[in-house]
């Protein structure tokens, strides 16, 4: 690892900038998607490679269909243990956005040779908790020598076809709620450098390792048209997804909760490439009206293991948030769906 | 002129290390910094705009970038005061990529119908590139198209001209391979897919004859 500025620990080679902020940007995924061949249609493959979606999804009965999903990435954290729950939060996840109940989880490992087997135990004990923890098993997994770490999950789950929750059903007038506050991914960026204060580190930390199951179980019982999960492509980024290019949205960046250290840190410019990555692809759908560049950066910002963004309904949403707020994490009712507009998002 | 290195540094880091010799500089002056990819240009842009210093970039090669950026007087009170100006006043030269046109040749011949013709009037589109007031910034070739850019193509002075003019040429390398033409490239350089696909996604216009 290169040197950085003041003075890392050693423990830091274990940490190159991961998380979500490792995935490839959304342009670039595209293209190449695009020129792929379509397999045989199958009836039965509810949700697949043709949406945007979180996880696939596969009937097998009328009552029973298969929820897909796989995660993983380099730490964005030099605490093994804790990298281990954030990377297996924010795969189990995914099975939550799709409104699915997590069943089995296979372990992903990419570990050097010759680094310390102590610390691959400790990525796994926290993932093998976190599946635990969601009321899934641990049932295998593969793991192959690799020059830099690498940890996640391929879990599957099951969801009722009839309840399946598509991150493009939502309708005109629904309330847009956000689960997990903003900013992890920049503060992690920050404290990768050193510039993290604790407590912000703490609050991400506790943010990264939470489950989306606890909100999910909540949003079940209400009509529910749309979730996802906010992760690499930032909340404007799947905002974008969740649009389709059918609905526009106003969004109250007052509203958004956020990690407030982490405004201070964008305004320190502590942004990673995936920020940037992400802004250049979504800029074109949003208009930004007066918003500060902090708020701009953390709106974009990549997060890892971030919180379900749901489309509900006017009438529960606010039913739905007050019960939200019971689970000691912020979260708020920042935007609503409207009629399609020349910008698909406008922030105000 | 304050010199950073900041290749091979992964985002935030030459924002830091540039922020870093800002702070070091006792009167106003210019800052160097040079990078390895594009997405660093784009946060230093990004930097000196929300700070209102002057910036320019420029592409060395394919994986060196040097960012300029002019640091004032009243600039450098500013930012010791560390007082952020939102304005986004556009200070920076536009984003570049905006800006970009690219040219895709998938085959060795313009247009479907009779062959013959398709490769004159390849030969003939790519000597017309030439000629346009407005040069592409990237040339892609690919599958068909790769044999252009190698020995024995009769474009081969005509793209060699666009090169030296400052129109990247990129060639498929899985091309080259499966034609057997490695060996054989005699104008620009070698690419993968996902340069393939970036330059596609960044394109503003993509011509493809």
């Amino acid at each position: 690892m290169d040197s950085y500025p003041n003075g890392m620990s050693k423990e830091i080679v274990f940490c190159k900038g991961g998380g979500c902020t490792a995935k490839l940007g959304p342009g670039i995924l595209e293209r190449v998607l695009e020129c792929l061949p379509k397999g045989k249609k199958d009836d039965n493959l509810l949700i697949g490679y043709d949406s945007h979606d979180d996880a696939a999804v596969y009937k097998i009965s009328d009552e029973v269909a298969i929820v897909q999903t796989l995660d993983f990435f380099p730490p964005m954290i030099d605490d093994p243990y804790i990298f281990g729950k954030i990377a297996a939060a924010n795969a189990l996840s995914d099975i939550y956005a799709m409104g699915g109940e997590v069943k089995t989880a296979l372990n992903i490992v990419c570990f050097p040779e010759k680094m310390d087997l102590n610390i691959l135990g400790e990525i796994m004990r926290g993932g093998q908790e976190k599946v635990m923890e969601a009321g899934g098993i641990l049932a295998g997994g593969h793991s192959i020598a690799d020059d830099s770490v690498k940890y996640g999950l391929s879990v599957t789950g099951t969801v009722h076809p009839d309840h399946i929750l598509a991150n493009d059903g939502c309708e005109i007038g629904d309330k847009l709620i956000l689960t997990k506050p903003l900013g992890v991914g920049i503060i992690a960026t920050a404290n990768r450098v050193g510039e993290a204060s604790k407590t912000a580190m703490e609050k991400a930390v506790k943010s990264m390792t939470t489950l989306n199951k606890y909100a999910a179980e909540i949003m079940r019982q209400f009509p529910i048209h749309g979730c996802t999960d906010v992760t690499g492509f930032g909340f404007l980024g799947h905002l974008h997804e969740m649009m389709h290019g059918v609905f526009s949205c106003i969004i109250h960046a007052d509203y958004v909760p956020v990690i407030s250290e982490a405004l201070a840190y964008a305004d320190e410019f502590l942004l990673t490439a995936a920020g940037q990555r992400n802004r250049n692809y979504t800029e074109q759908y949003v208009d930004f009206q007066d918003i500060s560049f902090a708020m701009e950066e953390l709106l974009l910002d990549p997060q890892t293991s971030g919180g379900l963004l749901i489309s509900a309904g006017a009438q529960q949403s606010e039913e739905l948030l007050n019960k939200l707020k019971g689970l000691d994490m912020p979260c708020a009712i920042v935007g609503e769906v409207i009629e399609k507009q020349s910008r698909e998002i406008i922030v105000i | 002129m304050i010199k950073v290195n900041a290749m091979g540094d992964a985002c935030p880091i030459p924002v830091i290390k540039t922020k870093n010799a800002i702070k070091e500089m006792k009167e106003p002056g210019v800052v160097e910094v040079l990078v390895d990819n594009e997405i660093a240009v784009q946060n230093l842009t990004k930097m000196a705009q929300q700070k209102q210093y002057e910036c320019k970039s420029e592409k060395i090669s394919e994986d060196e970038f040097k960012v300029m950026i002019s640091v004032g007087e009243e600039r450098k009170e500013d930012q010791i005061n560390d007082n952020i100006e939102t304005e986004k006043e556009a200070v920076c030269i536009p984003d570049q990529r905006k800006k970009k046109k690219v040219v895709v040749l998938r085959s060795g011949k313009m247009g479907e119908g009779n062959d013959e013709l398709g490769t004159v009037l390849m030969k003939g589109f790519i000597y017309a590139l030439t000629q346009l007031d407005e040069l592409p910034e990237t040339i892609l070739l690919y599958n068909g198209g790769a044999p252009l850019s190698c020995e024995g193509s009769d474009s081969l002075e005509d793209l060699k001209s666009l090169e030296a003019q400052g129109v990247e040429i990129l060639t498929c390398g899985t091309c080259l391979n499966y034609y057997g033409l490695s060996e054989k490239l005699a104008v620009g350089s070698v690419t993968n897919m996902y340069v393939i696909a970036e330059k596609m996604t960044a394109a503003d216009l993509i011509m493809c004859p």
